[in-house]
């Protein structure tokens, strides 16, 4: 059988995408290889370090825990899409203001969680919760502290009720 | 690292997965939320030649109250239990345990089953299910039939589960007014697998604890039961608890055995803190 070579449709961003890909490729080398968005990274490659998280569906996943099959007929939106869009236009620029990042590897997969947080939460959340929430986020450059307020001062500029 | 060929098979029916097992038994591997297994795929400790995908099998992550039991489907996710009514009421050990799995993005994909069929030993569902004395459904093309948690944990990434198995339910008793329930751990980062954990039912009957079920994490091959420390704790006594653990965790990465054990000792008396708190 040659069920090792999947045509799979899929939501990219909001646009239409049909590709024919190995089942062994995961969500972010398709992504990245398959559709030249780059702006999801990769680190550990086994869901250590969020360097890779996308939504798919509306939920934040680890990219490389999930199979670019797995993703037939689902909505997946990168960090290229939620910027283009202005959804998180406000964290990127909270995040330059306040020396949030240092090599940038780490903070696609960094906003995009924050963003999950902040669209879920509907009051401001305490900086632990923060925490928790980018738990599964590693930054090696900066520390964490820049990270926590810029999406701090951005709940907060939110009244955290926006989606 | 990138995983070995393999071939992808999404079934919709239970039927088409176990004809599936039944065929290619330990050739073949279920992907249900893949946390687990699409690691070790991408470290290639795992090259199964089929992946057979059960994420579109309908009706396999209900969680509902059923009788004196709940059961929760193997395909229903951490994000949904932890979100549960039914849970957080008539599951309370399973509610305390989910934050500490994983984080956000990994608790949206991670299933109970699939918790309970890979078995880690530092594993926090494992460990919950043997501390509520809970079963496990299980089907194969033969049938069906049940396994306790106490007969299901056999070794290290070892269950009772045979190679064209499949887990379908996880089944746990109702818990009441008199239902205690604890639960501790300690890992070097929130989410991480811990360095040791802890999950505890008991009963109460007004003047002490009864049927007290302690389950270690992380300090064996499997979640571990420590029957001496259960029967200080319904005497009442937790320092003679403390003394009675008889756990022989191995030295790992994170902390040697000694260590271990010593921090065994200290999640049983937060634990009995727990467990004895709120009673009457």
């Amino acid at each position: 059988m040659n069920d090792r070579i999947l045509e799979i449709s899929l939501t990219v961003n909001g646009a239409r995408v049909q590709e024919r890909v190995e089942a062994r490729k995961t969500l972010v080398d398709f992504l990245r290889e398959d559709l030249a968005l780059t702006g999801s990274h990769v680190g550990c490659e086994h869901g250590v370090c969020g360097a890779c998280t996308v939504r798919v569906n509306g939920e934040i996943v680890r990219g490389c825990l999930m199979l670019a099959v797995q993703c037939d007929g689902a909505a997946v939106d990168t960090i290229e899409g939620l910027s283009d869009s202005g959804e998180v236009s406000d964290l990127q620029a909270a995040f330059e203001q306040r020396n949030a990042l240092q090599c940038g590897y780490c903070t696609p997969g960094m906003i995009t969680a924050a963003q999950d947080l902040l669209k879920r939460t509907k009051k401001v959340p305490s900086r632990d919760q923060i925490r928790e929430h980018l738990s599964g986020n590693y930054c090696r450059c900066t520390g964490y502290h820049a990270i926590v307020d810029a999406v701090e001062a951005v709940a907060q500029a939110r009244g955290g009720a926006k989606k | 690292m990138k995983p070995a060929p393999f071939a992808y098979k999404k079934v919709r029916t239970l039927k088409e997965a176990v004809t599936l097992l039944a065929k290619h038994k330990d050739n073949a591997r279920l992907l249900a939320g893949g946390q687990s297994l699409i690691a070790t795929l991408n470290m290639r400790l795992s090259a199964p030649s089929l992946l057979i995908d059960i994420n579109g099998i309908k009706g396999l992550d209900g969680i509902a109250k059923k009788g004196k039991f709940v059961e929760v489907g193997a395909l229903a996710r951490h994000a949904q239990l932890e979100r549960s009514d039914v849970i957080a009421r008539y599951a309370p050990l399973i509610a305390l345990a989910i934050p500490h799995i994983g984080h956000a993005a990994i608790r949206n994909r991670g299933s109970f089953g699939g918790s309970i069929a890979f078995a880690d030993p530092a594993a926090e569902l494992p460990a919950c299910l043997l501390a509520m004395g809970g079963e496990v459904d299980i089907a194969s093309a033969k049938g069906k039939r049940k396994v306790k948690a106490d007969a299901f944990f056999k070794g290290l990434f070892e269950t009772a589960l045979r190679p064209n198995e499949i887990v379908t339910a996880v089944r746990v008793p109702v818990a009441d007014k008199n239902t205690r329930v604890g639960f501790a751990e300690l890992a070097r980062r929130h989410g991480d697998y811990a360095i040791v954990g802890l999950a505890a039912s008991a009963r109460t009957n007004g003047k002490g604890l009864a049927d007290v079920r302690l389950a270690y994490f992380g300090v064996g091959d499997t979640p571990i039961r420590v029957k001496k420390a259960e029967a200080a704790l319904v005497d009442d006594n937790v320092d003679a608890a403390v003394n009675a653990l008889d756990l022989d965790p191995h030295d790992d990465v994170q902390a040697t055995a000694k260590v271990k054990r010593h921090l065994a000792g200290v999640l049983l008396r937060r634990v009995a803190a727990q467990l004895l708190e709120a009673r009457p």
